[in-house]
């Protein structure tokens, strides 16, 4: 039975899944609005971070995932960087479908890779602090979750500024504008655009981080983040940080109760439609522009 | 068809029907089927992707729902195998039609619809996993009695003979659309659908249309599928690999081409095979076959960005260099 308490627990516990989720799509949407390309590779690129923070964590290193956390998220700057320079730069004029079949080519060659060096096995990395529970009203939460959740917002409030308070910031949303009006007055477009990929895959990093401690990494952990980060964006509207914030916090919701009301395997079921229905039925998500 | 066509055309047929006598080994006959069944899904995707400019990243959606409408027929309902066959096609189609209506009325195109065909198929694996009529993650055993009245045959050699006969046909369909005013529709729906509709053509009904027949194709080779390998479980039948593959082998071929899907499956699983026995012979390697799944990323990469008619498209170059200048 759904009663009351279970729906709050199941509640509490969506929100604090959705903020991952938020740090997931932020980076999608950025992508998406500055360089309207669909990074079907989000995912795969995810799950290398979290590969990431576990090789990190494990010895002889035995570095803790949040002490990690400036070193990934540094590091997978650094590595989309690198991938938009050397691979999606060159393409990225072409036709919508030829970048998702480009991303999409890069996300079976990282997913097989990882395969291959680390084999198809699951890993989990084990921390003091994973079991430790506080409860908020009738729900207990995990303590790591609650950081995930609360570090996952104050990143994104991060990124809000940098996007609004710095030059920088203020350069990327005018390349998303107008890309050549920013040429006109100066901005070195494809520079901006690389360092655009590059932040997104840095919130992936960051996410990476903050999943690991409760959650676990194989080869194919990222698939299953890609569905959902699609499905945040549609529904938040394709190019907005606003829908993506209260998207991820939907859709972590959705996810929770629709496994509360319709069992584990079913209730999986959620997240497609909603994808499903968004787009048929209002494409332009809740903050998107008409376009 | 051009001449060139209709030259290697007749060649090309009766080495495809000899190969399992020049070539007799289990193995080689396997190898064989599997490149002629990928070459037929393939050219399913490509008849919608190709011809349409319908880019589907779900495509194993046809597939599945085809596979689990024939097998819960055969082995809940006990009808026979070769009747059950033809509600395989039906059921494709109408999830064709279905995806087609829902997707075009919403007005989505290239990457949206490549992304909710994706969701789609989710929706797909996630329902099959769950409900009990396709016994779950458990998957369908179909019981093994080898005869031919039973759609099971004991040598592979049938399967193999099914599977060209299957690729055949589809050749032949996308041939169809290479010379008819459906297939011309398409092509300009495809190059640039406002000027299509301008032209006073109704994209929504030839679009519809043409996810509808690539469906029912598709969805007739789950059966096939079920009939050769007696299983069926909901990641085989709706996973994402299944529909990268038509992809695959279609854009590497070359998307839109006749012959792109079976020269590209060829070339995908020669690549494929012979990666795997290289990677085996590196020192320490267990598992090679990821390797090969990494070349064909890579692959994929190299046609998008240089190659966006496929392998054909270097014939195509070549000849018109030669012949029509």
């Amino acid at each position: 039975m759904l009663t009351p308490e279970i729906l709050f627990a199941g509640l509490i516990n969506g929100l604090m899944a959705g903020g991952i989720y938020v740090l997931v799509a932020v980076g999608l949407t950025l992508i998406y609005g500055v360089l309207h390309i669909i990074n079907f590779a989000h995912g795969s690129l995810l799950m290398l971070a979290m590969y990431a923070v576990f090789f990190l964590w494990r010895k002889p290193l035995g570095l803790d995932p949040y002490v990690a956390l400036p070193i990934v998220t540094a590091g997978s700057f650094a590595f989309g960087y690198l991938i938009y320079r050397a691979l999606i730069g060159h393409f990225s004029h072409g036709k919508d479908e030829n970048i998702l079949l480009i991303t999409l080519g890069l996300s079976i060659i990282i997913d097989n890779a990882a395969l291959f060096f680390f084999t198809g096995d699951t890993q989990t990395i084990d921390v003091a602090y994973a079991g430790r529970m506080l409860s908020l009203g009738p729900a207990l939460v995990a303590l790591p979750k609650l950081v995930s959740f609360a570090a996952a917002l104050v990143i994104c409030l991060l990124l809000g500024l940098f996007m609004t308070r710095t030059d920088m910031g203020k350069a990327i949303r005018a390349v998303a504008k107008e890309r050549q009006g920013a040429r006109l007055v100066g901005i070195d477009v494809e520079g901006v655009m690389a360092i655009s990929y590059g932040i997104g895959v840095a919130c992936l990093g960051a996410a990476a981080c903050l999943l690991m401690p409760t959650f676990y990494v194989s080869p194919t952990s990222g698939y299953a983040f890609v569905l959902i980060a699609f499905t945040i964006v549609a529904l938040g509207g394709m190019g907005s940080f606003k829908g993506a914030l209260f998207g991820g916090l939907i859709i972590g919701v959705v996810e929770s109760i629709c496994g509360l009301w319709l069992g584990e395997q079913l209730g999986q079921i959620g997240i497609p439609l909603v994808f499903i229905l968004v787009l048929l039925l209002r494409p332009t998500g809740l903050f998107g522009a008409a376009r | 068809m051009t001449r060139q066509g209709l030259i290697f055309t007749g060649p090309g047929v009766i080495a495809l029907a000899a190969y399992p006598w020049v070539f007799r080994s289990n193995y080689a006959i396997n190898v064989g089927f599997l490149i002629l069944f990928a070459a037929y899904l393939g050219q399913t995707w490509n008849i919608a992707g190709g011809f349409a400019g319908q880019t589907s990243f779900g495509h194993v959606v046809f597939f599945g729902v085809g596979a689990y409408v024939s097998t819960i027929l055969q082995t809940t309902y006990g009808v026979n195998a070769w009747i059950a066959w033809p509600f395989s096609a039906l059921a494709g189609a109408f999830t064709g039609w279905l995806i087609g209506v829902l997707s075009y009325r919403a007005g989505l195109k290239g990457s949206y619809f490549a992304l909710i065909t994706l969701a789609v198929a989710e929706v797909g694996r996630i329902v099959a996993n769950s409900v009990p009529i396709t016994k779950g993650g458990l998957g369908i055993l179909v019981r093994a009695d080898p005869r031919a009245a039973n759609f099971q045959f004991r040598d592979t050699v049938w399967f193999y003979y099914i599977a060209l006969a299957l690729c055949l046909l589809a050749m032949v369909i996308a041939w169809q659309l290479t010379r008819t005013r459906f297939g011309a529709r398409l092509a300009a729906i495809r190059e640039n659908e406002d000027a299509a509709q301008a032209l006073g053509i109704n994209s929504f009904r030839e679009k519809v249309k043409c996810l509808t027949l690539s469906g029912a194709l598709c969805g007739a080779g789950g059966t096939v599928y079920v009939q050769k390998y007696l299983y069926i479980d909901p990641s085989i039948a709706f996973g994402v690999d299944k529909s990268v593959e038509m992809l695959l082998v279609a854009m590497i071929g070359g998307a839109g081409t006749v012959l792109g899907p079976l020269i590209g499956s060829g070339v995908l699983h020669v690549i494929g095979e012979l990666t795997r026995d290289l990677g085996n012979m590196l020192p320490g390697v267990s598992n090679a076959q990821p390797l090969s799944i990494i070349v064909y990323g890579a692959v994929l990469i190299a046609i998008v960005a240089w190659l966006p008619d496929g392998l054909m498209g270097l014939f195509r170059r070549r000849s018109k260099d030669g012949h029509h200048a």
